[in-house]
This record gives C-alpha cells, structure tokens and sequence, in this order.
C-alpha cells in the first residue's frame, strides 16, 4: 500500500519534470510537443478512493500550467480524462466489475492497451487545444493540433509503458 | 436535509469532478483576460528556480551565437558614435552641463530563462521582479526588436507577453510616413505577425520598415521592428498586411527591460484631460 503511494508520487514528480524540461521544448516540425504526463493517469491503480485520484489529477494538470503559463487548460483536460477514464476502461474490457486491486495494464492484451490509451489521449488533446485556441474559427487548426499531437504522444507512451512497466 | 446529505453523499464523486472542472475553466478563463490578477503563472520560486537551472545549462551552449550578436550590436553602435563625431564640431561642446541632460528611459538588463513560440498565447518568463525595481507594463527589447511586455511579476521573476499572443497589441508606424497602426498576432507562423488598423490613404510597399510609435508609454519611438511582407488592397482597404520580423523569436536570451520615467507624469495628466 504504501509502495503504491510512493511509487505514485515518484511517478508524478518524475513525469512533470521530463515534461517540462524535456518535451515542452521539443517542437518537432515547429510546433509539436506531446503531452507525455498523462501516461500517470493511464497508470494509476484503480480503487474504490477515486475522489483522492480527481484531486492528484487536478494537480497534475495545474502543475503543468504553472510551468507553461497556460491557465487552467491542462487541469480542465486531465481531470476530465480521469473522470471518464473507468467508464471507457470498463467499455473496452467487457466486464462489469473486474479485480480492481489486480489491475496492471501489462496483463490486459496489447490492442485493448492501445484503444485505451489512444481514446484518453485523443479527448485529452482535444480539450486542450479547444481550450488554447478558444474560438471556433481555428476549429481545423484545433483538431490537426490534436490529431498530430496525439500521434505523437501516444507512440511515445506505448514506448514508455513497454520500457518502464513491469509485466507481472 | 436528510434528503440533501444523502444526495451529497450518492453524488460527491460527480460533485468534485464539476467543482474542479469549474476552477479548471476558471483559471482558463482568466489566463484569456489581459490584465486580470493571475494565480497560475510560472514567475513562483519553484517554477522559476528550475528554469533558472536549465537556463544556465543551455547558455553553455548558446555563448557562440550570443556573442556573434553581441559582436554585431557593438559594430552597429560604433558605426553610430562614428557618425555623430563627424558631423558636429567636437571642440563648441567640450562643457558637459549636467542640467541639459534629460532622461526619459531607462534600460536595464535580463535574461529569458523560458521561451515559447509554438502556443497561440505565448508567454515568457525573465530572471528580474521586484527585487531588481521592475514593475508590471514595462517594455521588454533586444537588440533586433521588441519581446513583449511585462504582466506578472513576483520577488526574483516576472512573466512576459511575447508580441506572439493574442493579447498582445503594439503601437507600431511606419518609417517612411508618421501612418500609425496596431500590431497583432494571428498565431500561423512565429516570424510572421499582422499589422492592423493602418488608414487607408497611407500609401505601403512590401519592404517598407515598420518602427514602435511611441504612443503608447511602454516602448520608446524608433524600435525597429520588421519590414512587410506581403498585403491586400481590397475595397479600398487594407486586409491581412504581413510583417516579418527581424527579431527570431525562437533564439531570443538576453533582453533590455525598458522603464519610462515619464510614464507617471503623462498617464495622469491624460487621465486629468479625459476627467475634465
């Protein structure tokens, strides 16, 4: 139990930091940079205390935006991801109360993995480019954003969880 | 109540998620609102301390380039003195009368410790606050062109509005004609940015010079900015006029902090015109 907050805790910090110094500045053909953090939402294990996961959300999100001076747009995005995040989990699974304590992301097979992954992430990306640009005149420019960047982060989050997640 | 704690009770989880998400859109909402207090921005200790740190790694390996500037600005400023000497006659003003001195900017030196130009609201962050007698609304140059102007401030650090954001409005003219206009951001490319409100019978080419106009207090007159790019001319209007800019906003570092004295003294003498 308190491996788990710890390791958590290790995750959260440990994701910020390579956000913010290492992806924020990437601007792959000018202007990409993936939004790798969220992965700690993919991640976190599911428990029946899903108030406490809401509220690391927000902060996570608001971590984000103190670094990035974008107001509350990230803390809007993850936190919504989160929210929703047992629903589409338990929608791709099939099942309708699976063990919540022996849930590890590795066991589930790889294409449910990838769903999953890739919903978050598009509805994450999407809200956070709506709430950037904030007016419906750059709709096209919003949703190639979120697209392109989705790309992106999402190849780069299978990597992350293939490399750093045991397999149990 | 009963029935009210129950549904409390039955809907907590649902409840916090809408009142984080309206903090959430709150926080949002005020980030679009030019000069609103703001709570989120990254002139805090924490923030500001860890892109201090990276700062000083990166400028390791930008001291080549930053020098190659520095270089540039000094032959551009000699070029100038040289000038000066040769057209007045050095010996009729040998007495240096402190009173004909009148000051009315002051410069002071900063270094932009976290740059953005990929957003459509780009804001940076500079390694100057309050410690060092800066205050919010002042101007932020280097060399080649104007930065942005200053919003948030704290102790040791303060936020800029990078001319990249749609907040951001400058004072600009032309350099040929006195024709002034605005100079705004439509958020396509970051060297590129849109002139606006220009009169229609000021007469522009591509490769015209725009310049700050200084009327607004914050930027002295005379500030190169950029040269036009491409226009329309249509309904005997101007549409969409595109200026380049000198200033490459994505390899900027050291910036001059730009403090009009005077601004005090003419603020509240227009505030005392439009009261009257």
């Amino acid at each position: 139990m308190n491996n788990l907050i710890l390791s958590n805790s290790l995750r959260f910090i440990g994701l910020v930091l390579l956000q913010v110094i290492i992806l924020n500045r990437i601007n792959l053909f000018g202007h990409l940079n993936p939004l790798v953090y969220i992965v700690w939402v993919f991640l976190f294990p599911i428990k029946k205390e899903k108030s406490l996961f809401l509220l690391a959300s927000f902060l996570l999100g608001l971590t984000i935006d103190f670094f990035s001076d974008s107001g509350g747009i990230n803390a809007a995005a993850t936190l919504f991801i989160a929210f929703i995040r047992l629903p589409i989990l338990k929608a791709i699974l099939r099942k309708s109360d699976f063990d919540y304590y022996l849930f590890n992301l590795r066991a589930i097979s790889f294409d449910k993995i990838l769903l999953y992954i890739t919903t978050l992430t598009v509805i994450h990306h999407f809200i956070v480019f709506s709430l950037e640009y904030f007016s419906f005149n750059a709709f096209t420019t919003i949703v190639s954003n979120a697209i392109l960047t989705s790309v992106f982060t999402i190849i780069l989050s299978i990597l992350g969880i293939l490399f750093f997640v045991k397999k149990k | 109540m009963q029935q009210l704690i129950y549904f409390i009770k039955k809907f907590r989880y649902f409840l916090l998620f809408v009142l984080l998400e309206t903090l959430a859109i709150i926080f949002t909402i005020q980030h679009h609102t030019y000069h609103t207090s703001k709570f989120v921005n990254s002139a805090n200790s924490i923030s500001g301390g860890i892109y201090n740190k990276m700062n000083s790694i990166n400028e390791f390996f930008l001291l080549k380039t930053e020098n190659k500037l520095l270089i540039e600005e000094n032959i551009r400023l000699k070029n100038l003195l040289e000038q000066k000497i040769e057209s007045k006659n050095v010996e009729l003003f040998s007495v240096n009368d402190s009173i004909k001195y009148f000051q009315e900017y002051e410069y002071s030196l900063a270094k932009i410790i976290n740059n953005n130009f990929t957003k459509r609201n780009n804001i940076l962050t500079i390694n100057k606050g309050t410690k060092q007698g800066l205050t919010t609304d002042l101007g932020v140059i280097n060399s080649n062109g104007i930065v942005g102007v200053i919003e948030s401030i704290s102790t040791n650090f303060s936020t800029v509005i990078s001319i990249l954001n749609e907040n951001s409005n400058i004072n600009v003219r032309l350099k040929k004609s006195s024709h002034f206009g605005t100079l705004t951001w439509n958020g396509e490319s970051y060297t590129t940015t849109q002139l606006n409100d220009i009169p229609r019978q000021a007469i522009i080419m591509v490769g015209d010079t725009l310049i700050t106009g200084g009327k607004s207090a914050i930027f002295p007159e005379g500030i190169n900015i950029g040269i036009i790019k491409d226009f329309n001319f249509e309904n005997n209007q101007y549409k969409q006029i595109n200026v380049s800019l000198f200033n490459d906003m994505s390899s900027i570092n050291h910036v001059q902090i730009v403090k009009n004295l005077l601004k005090h003294e003419q603020r509240s003498l227009e505030q005392h015109t439009i009261n009257e």
